[in-house]
This record gives structure tokens, sequence and C-alpha cells, in this order.
């Protein structure tokens, strides 16, 4: 199995110290990762001794090794999953060939253009976080979001290595870029908006790594079945690390939900004004916050109609979810699929060729899985007895790109005048106000074992620790 | 109904509560056992074979759930697609309704034979036994440490020899630990924790380092309450940077008269077997060598007074030099009728690299035959790089000699006969 080289200035289990030229030019870029990390990494927090997991190997037994380690001294590196022996390429135009080694010259500008948008979401969710240190619900909750953020930073290693290793001074370029743009920054910003947004709190937080994450595991799926094999290794072991950024939002959503529901119990009420004088997040609320999270989220997928997204698959760059096991021709030529189209301000459904729309199959597939953990929310609600339902706003609803993003739509699908968006949308989007109640719950609670008020305790500790287990000592 | 349905078995479930179906379990399992549909991630009982390699990554700890089931009666995968949380655990009644007797212990699931027979995709951990044998004493545990009424206990140090040969670079150390008055059980194979005096770089005391024990159950002197350890002097990383051990040199450089805090003991399967027709084959390089000196000699004390009944010891020792083994004079005057010693130096001047796997399978015919006798237990201690080639000669053993390794290494793990300890 491929174990990991911690004895090299860079961690890797490529091999690293056998390519002279490429160490170095990775060993001249770390410096600046390192100082953009003590910029943009979290506040205050160099000196913890945090619990966290670090890899030893990409096999079962050693990618998941726990221990107290100061975030900057996290081993940060290369790690790709083992080769497949022989592996094909398996859609699009060059079904059946090898898989690619090397960058085909011709694809060459696509491929960059793609492991550069993903690269940058990466430091982005890094910078997006930074603040929220300080005000932690909890030290299980604070090492959560650290091993997210060195996980982030990890990723970023990731698709910066495939620029250098395999794009020239091109990519290296590009690699100094990824370490210039900053989230939300004016004149310099991060290439995808939903990656400009503030996270200003730990609602937000929770709602991006449920939301935003899994928009992660659908583009990191896509591209693990890609012909160029490098990028198909390295995405496979970042999905491994990415399923637990998924896990604190989807857990921390629901530890919420529960503790606003043991309080409306308690209370005998679902008096808005009355839970919020009790401290603890009501559920329309957290609709709202969930109506943000989904719609910015799914704009991620890009245009419900894209001539790049054809070519991506054709050239055999990105494959589809899970493409692996689909039962079709995996070239798509003859299909069609429905995509939503404004036609004389209603909403119409229109067939388009399959190749253009896949943008908006993997957008379909995001969905179905997102409304699966809502489902399991729901249950939360219901265990409790509380007439509520939670739910996913329509595909259409609050849209910025594509052809949704011309029209005002409803939570349910309904299209709006102006005016009645203008008259409404404090009820389906977080309003100042809500931010502002969210806002003045976030106090910082690192005591071992003690929880905020408006959030329950996990079910199980991490690495199954006791609940109060030491997850970060504040040296 | 044969009496093979009326078997328990240890289902492994996915708490659908907890579990956020994230796939990482489904697409690691190396036999295909996980599968799921838009509403739960499920293991097909009759494909599991229990080898945990979806238990770590998995990022929730929902994958870490097992109930005993009567073979026959468990949870189909249609079942468990439905579930909105896990059943509770049968009682015993309930059990003993569905024809398991409330002693049955559960089996666990046979370990198929790795995918392509080749050695890259051998995983020689799920083959180590979590029981220890079934005539072994009863050991006691955490007597001493965070959770215990009494944090450590107070050792005062009775000895500390070099082992090894004096002038080498490698520096082993026997160290006798007295505890005096208070009480510390152990048993051979077990370990004990020594917290190193002083503070780390920050300014934190230092954790615990753990040891195993060299010395039998009466004492390293028999009837005193003291225990040896052997301790290695670490003066390089694995990598072979300069890096100086904290626990190992706090340890070597004790003098006699200074006091030592301790916890433990730890360990409850790497257990020798009491029964003294069994034999047992020991499989060590370097410090490994504690666990195994131990065995030795409370049988050797067992055959001066009269108890010993005939089970064979058996020793493959491996070290780079027989300099840097430890205890190498003393081993070489144990009667030949007592143990059989099987030397492997990997690093003999203008000798070719033996491993302790080459021995194995130089000894073949006598391994086959211990392998194929139920009184025969195996125990690999040493670094961890050693532990696949070992268990991948007994596998080569048995099927050269015509048992099945599939039912074979099921057993001996099932029947707590193949104890790795190994890092």
């Amino acid at each position: 199995m491929s174990s990991i080289t911690y004895s090299d200035k860079i961690p890797n289990n490529v091999n690293l110290s056998e390519d002279r030229t490429l160490q170095r030019a990775l060993e001249q870029w770390q410096p600046n990762y390192l100082k953009w990390w003590g910029d943009m990494g979290p506040d205050d927090s160099q000196n913890f001794d945090v619990y966290l997991r670090t890899a030893v190997s990409v096999d079962p037994q050693g990618w998941a090794q726990f221990g107290h380690v100061k975030m900057p001294d996290y081993r940060w590196g290369i790690f790709l999953n083992p080769a497949e022996k022989d592996r094909k390429i398996h859609f699009g135009d060059h079904k059946g060939e090898d898989a690619w080694q090397d960058v085909p010259g011709e694809y060459r500008a696509n491929l960059r253009r793609i492991i550069v948008t993903q690269g940058d979401t990466e430091p982005a969710s890094v910078e997006q976080q930074r603040h929220l240190g300080l005000t932690a619900p909890s030290q299980y909750d604070l090492r959560n979001l650290f091993q997210v953020n060195v996980e982030e930073g990890r990723h970023l290693w990731a698709m910066v290595y495939l620029l250098h290793k395999y794009f020239g001074r091109d990519g290296r370029e590009e690699g100094e870029a990824l370490l210039a743009r900053r989230s939300g920054q004016e004149n310099n910003p991060r290439i995808l908006q939903a990656f400009n947004e503030e996270t200003p709190d730990w609602l937000s937080f929770f709602m991006f790594t449920y939301f935003t994450d899994r928009d992660g595991k659908f583009q990191l799926c896509a591209l693990a079945e890609s012909s160029f094999d490098p990028l198909a290794r390295t995405t496979k072991f970042m999905l491994t690390e990415e399923a637990h950024h998924m896990f604190v939002g989807e857990s921390g959503i629901s530890r919420i939900i529960q503790r606003t529901c043991q309080a409306m119990n308690e209370m005998k009420t679902d008096d808005v004004s009355k839970l919020r004088a009790a401290g603890v997040i009501d559920l329309p609320t957290i609709q709202r916050y969930l109506n943000f999270h989904f719609s910015v989220t799914i704009d991620l997928f890009g245009a419900d109609e894209s001539s790049n997204a054809a070519t991506f698959y054709n050239t055999g760059l990105k494959g589809r979810f899970e493409e692996g096991k689909r039962m079709d021709d995996h070239q798509l030529k003859g299909g069609t699929y429905k995509v939503l189209n404004v036609q004389g301000g209603q909403l119409v459904e229109k067939e388009v060729p399959m190749l253009n729309a896949l943008n908006e199959v993997l957008r379909d597939d995001y969905i179905k899985d997102s409304i699966g953990g809502v489902e399991r929310w729901n249950k939360v609600i219901e265990k409790s007895g509380i007439p509520f339902k939670l739910k996913v706003p329509h595909k259409a609803f609050h849209r910025n790109i594509g052809a949704l993003a011309q029209v005002k739509v409803s939570p349910e699908g309904r299209v709006l005048s102006d005016a009645e968006w203008k008259a409404n949308v404090d009820n389906w989007l977080p309003s100042e106000t809500d931010r502002a109640f969210v806002g003045s719950l976030m106090g910082r609670v690192v005591e071992a074992g003690k929880f905020a008020n408006w959030i329950a305790p996990p079910m199980l500790g991490i690495n199954r620790q006791s609940a109060d287990f030491e997850y970060v000592r504040f040296n | 109904m044969d009496m093979s349905d009326l078997q328990a078995i240890k289902q492994h479930l996915i708490d659908p509560e907890i579990c956020i179906r994230c796939n990482t379990c489904e697409a690691i399992c190396p036999v295909a056992a996980i599968t799921h549909d838009t509403r739960n991630y499920v293991v097909d009982a009759d494909k599991c074979n229990l080898c945990m390699d979806c238990i770590s990554p998995c990022p929730t700890g929902s994958i870490d759930n097992w109930r005993n089931m009567p073979r026959v009666g468990a949870y189909s995968v249609e079942e468990q697609l439905t579930w909105d949380e896990l059943p509770p655990e049968l009682t015993v009644e309930q059990l003993a309704e569905l024809g398991v007797a409330a002693d049955t212990p559960p089996v666990e699931a046979p370990v198929p034979q790795s995918a392509a027979g080749v050695p890259d995709s051998f995983n020689s951990a799920q083959y180590g036994a979590t029981l220890p044998p079934w005539s072994a004493a009863h050991a006691y545990t955490n007597l001493y440490g965070p959770k215990a009424a009494e944090k450590t206990i107070t050792a005062t140090v009775a000895g500390n020899v070099r082992v090894t040969a004096v002038g080498h670079e490698y520096d082993t150390h026997h160290v006798v630990l007295d505890f005096g008055s208070l009480p510390l059980p152990v048993l051979e194979g077990q370990s004990i924790g020594i917290i190193p005096r002083g503070v780390d770089a920050s300014g934190r005391p230092h954790h615990a380092r753990q040891y195993s024990v060299a010395s039998p159950r009466n004492g390293e002197r028999p009837g005193y309450n003291n225990l040896s350890l052997t301790i290695k002097r670490v003066l390089q990383d694995h990598q072979g940077n300069a890096v100086r051990g904290v626990g190992s040199n706090y340890m070597c450089d004790l003098q006699v008269g200074d006091k030592v805090q301790v916890i433990g003991p730890f360990g409850a399967s790497f257990l020798m077997p009491n029964q003294p027709r069994s034999h047992i084959v020991m499989i060590c390089t370097g410090t490994g060598s504690a666990p195994m000196r131990a065995m030795t000699e409370w049988r050797r004390r067992l055959r001066q007074s009269g108890k010993f009944e005939g089970g064979k010891l058996m020793l493959f020792f491996g070290a780079r030099t027989k300099e840097e083994l430890p205890y190498f004079g003393p081993l070489q005057n144990l009667p030949k009728d007592f143990i059989d010693i099987n030397f492997a130096f990997s690093r003999t001047p203008e000798q070719p690299k033996r491993y302790v796997q080459d021995l194995m399978r130089e000894r073949a015919a006598d391994l086959a035959d211990l392998l194929a006798d139920s009184n025969t237990y195996f125990y690999v201690c040493g670094l961890k790089s050693m532990e696949e080639g070992v268990v991948l000669a007994l596998r080569d053993v048995a099927q050269q000699a015509g048992l099945s390794w599939e039912t074979m290494g099921a057993a001996l793990k099932a029947e707590g006969r193949l104890h790795l300890e190994t890092y």
C-alpha cells in the first residue's frame, strides 16, 4: 500500500524526491502557502494542540490517525490513491483507450481551467471560516472546524501539485494566483460566487458544510471519473476527507434542530419571539438559512445549458456522478434531458441535448442527495412530536446563474412579480434581523464537555472519544 | 436446520440515524458488502468478512455497530434498507427463542482468501485474534490510569542492565521495577505504561509510554512483587534522522533506587495458554522479544517445578546482528529439548539477509503440524513491517500442507490462537 513519506519537506506518496525540479518548484511555493495560512487560517489558534486526523497512508488502516497537533505543524501534503492497473477511459469519445498519465496537448487549457476552479474553492473555504474559532459553541465543534480547515488547505496542495507537475510555467503561475485571490475581496475575489459569501456565524457554517461541501462531493466525484488519471486519483482521496466536512454540517444542523425542539417542548410554544428570548434558533429561521445556502450552492453547478460541460464530457475530462455505475452508452450522443426555462414569464420544461445538459444532470443528482439529508433533519423534528417540516426550495428559487437568473420565483416554484418578491423576501431568505439574532447567540464555549445553549451535544465523539474529551488544548 | 444454522454471528450494522450517506464505506469495502438506496447504507451479512477496513475512514462513527444474531436470522439487506433507527439488541430470551443458547459465543464470519491471492492485497491484521486463548488466566487491566481511582502507582528501580553487546550503537536495557507492597498483578504478554519525568517543549507533562512486560506472572524474581521491561534506547526515527526518544532514554538512564510513575496493566488478549500441553510459537524482532521472554521463563519455571506436560515452545527471533539481539546469551543456555530456537540475522557481514519469515518457511514441516494442532498458539511481536510477511508465511505453510487457509485463518482468529502485536 502507498505509505506517505513524512521525512520530505513536503509529505507525499508520489516519490517527490525523485523529481528534483518539481520538488524545488513546490518548495518555493510552500513558504508562500505557509504565509497565506498564517494570514488567512483560523484566527488566534496557532498555538493550540488540536485533536486532528492525519493520514499516514492512503489505505483504510492508515488514513485516519488521530493525535493532538498544532495546526501550523499539520502535515499538509500530496496524497494520491493507489493507481488502478491498466485503467481505461470509460466515457466520452476516447472510451476504451488507456487513461492518460499525462495531459494531452489539445485538452491542456480546459484541464487547467477545471483544476484551477476546483483548487480555488479550497483556500476560499479557509478564508470564509477564519473568524469562526472565536465563537465556537464547544471544544468538539472547534476541533471539527479546525479539521475542516486543515483539510481544505491540503486539498489546495493536491490541486497545486497537479498544476506544478503537469502544467509547467502556466501551472506555477496559477499556483501563485491561488494564494493571491481572497474570498469576498472586491478587486481580487475567488472565482465562484458562493465562495465569496460570508460565513459569519455557526448556523451559516453548518449550512455551508452541509450544502456547499456536498457540492464539493459531486464535483470531486465527477472529477474522480476523469480520463486524466492523476486528477482521478487525487480527487478520490480528497473525497474521503470531504465526507467529514459534510458530516460536520449535517450533524451540526441536526443538533441545532434537536435543541430547538427540546426548548419548544419544554416551553410548550412555537412562538418565535419566546424561543429567541430563550436563546435557541427557531425553525423558520433555520428554513430561511436553508433556502439561502441551497440556492446559492446549486448555482455552483453552472448554467443549465452548457457547451463547456458537453466538451468536458466528450473529451473525457469530467464524467457524471457515479459514471461507472450508470448503465448507458457513456457517450450520450442521442439523448435528451429536461431543463427548466422561462417562457412568457412562466417556468416550462424544455428538452435539450443530454450532453449540453450535463450541469443540470449533476445538479439534479445533487438535489436528490441534499433532500435525503433534509428528510433526516425532519425525522428529528418528527420524533419530538412537532408538526413542522423543513423543505428544500424549488430549483428556480433565488437563482443567479443560467436562464433562471432572469426570473423571481417563490420557494414553492411560483413565478412572481418584483413587487411580490420584495414584499416576501424576508420570509424566504435570512433578513438582517435574522442574521443579527443568530449572530447574537454566538459566544465562545470551550470548557471540555460544555455546549452553547442553542445546540445539543453530538451523539458520538470524534473517534469514539467521550463527551468531555479535551479536543483542543489551549496552551 | 443443521448445527451451523444455530450459530450466532456478530452482525455488522450501520446506524441510519447518524450515517450521513457519504459513500466512504461503500467505496472502501474490499468485498463489496456495503450497498445503499436513496434511504440507507447497509451491510450484507453474507458478504461482510469483518475486515474492519470501513471503520476508521467513516467520519461519523455510525459504521461501528454490532449485534449478536442467529446466523439464519441475520437482518437482511432489504430489511435494513427500511430502517430509520437501529433495532435494539436481542435479549438472551429472544436469542434463546431463535435457537441460540445464551452461552454460544458469536463466531465471526469466515475470513475469505485475499481476492487475487497477491501479497499486496493481503491484510494480515484481519487474522489477529481479539480473544485470549481459552485457558488463559484472567488478566487485570487499567488498575492505574486517568480513569482509575488511583492515577498512577510508584515503582522503585531495582535493576538496570544492558542486554545487547557493549560498545555497539544499539543499546537495549533490561529494567527491573519493584512495586513493594502495592498491587500490580500482571500476566505474560501484558504491558504497562511509564510516565517519563519532566515536561515536554510546551511545558506539559509527558504522555505515558507503553512497554511489554518481560518477566513472568510471579515476578522477575519468583515470589517478589517486581517485573522487568526490555527497552531499546531510541536515537533515530524511522527515517534515520537524529531524535532522542523521550521514554526510552528516560528508562535506560534510570539508576537503581529511582522512583518511576506507572499506569496499567494493559492488554487482555495477547496472553499465554495455561493448559500445560499447549504449544507456543513465538515470532519476534528486537524488543518484541519481551513478552516471549516472559512466556518462556514462565514455562521454564513450571518445568522446574514439575508442572510442565510437554507443550512445545518454538521461537523465531530476528535482529540485524547477533550483537543486537537482546538476551542472546541466556537464550543459548536453554535446553534444546525445552525450546526450539531459530535466529534470523539480516545484517551479518558477508551473509545473505535472513528474516524470521525465511526461517519459518524452512521450518514449514514442523510449523504445519503445529498449525493443524488446535493446542498451538502463535504470537507475533515486533516491527509492523514483519507482520504481513509472517502471516503470509503461515498461510503458505498451511496451503503447502494441504490445509485450507480460509478455514485455518478464521479458526486462528476465532479461537484466540494468533496474536499480533506490532508497532
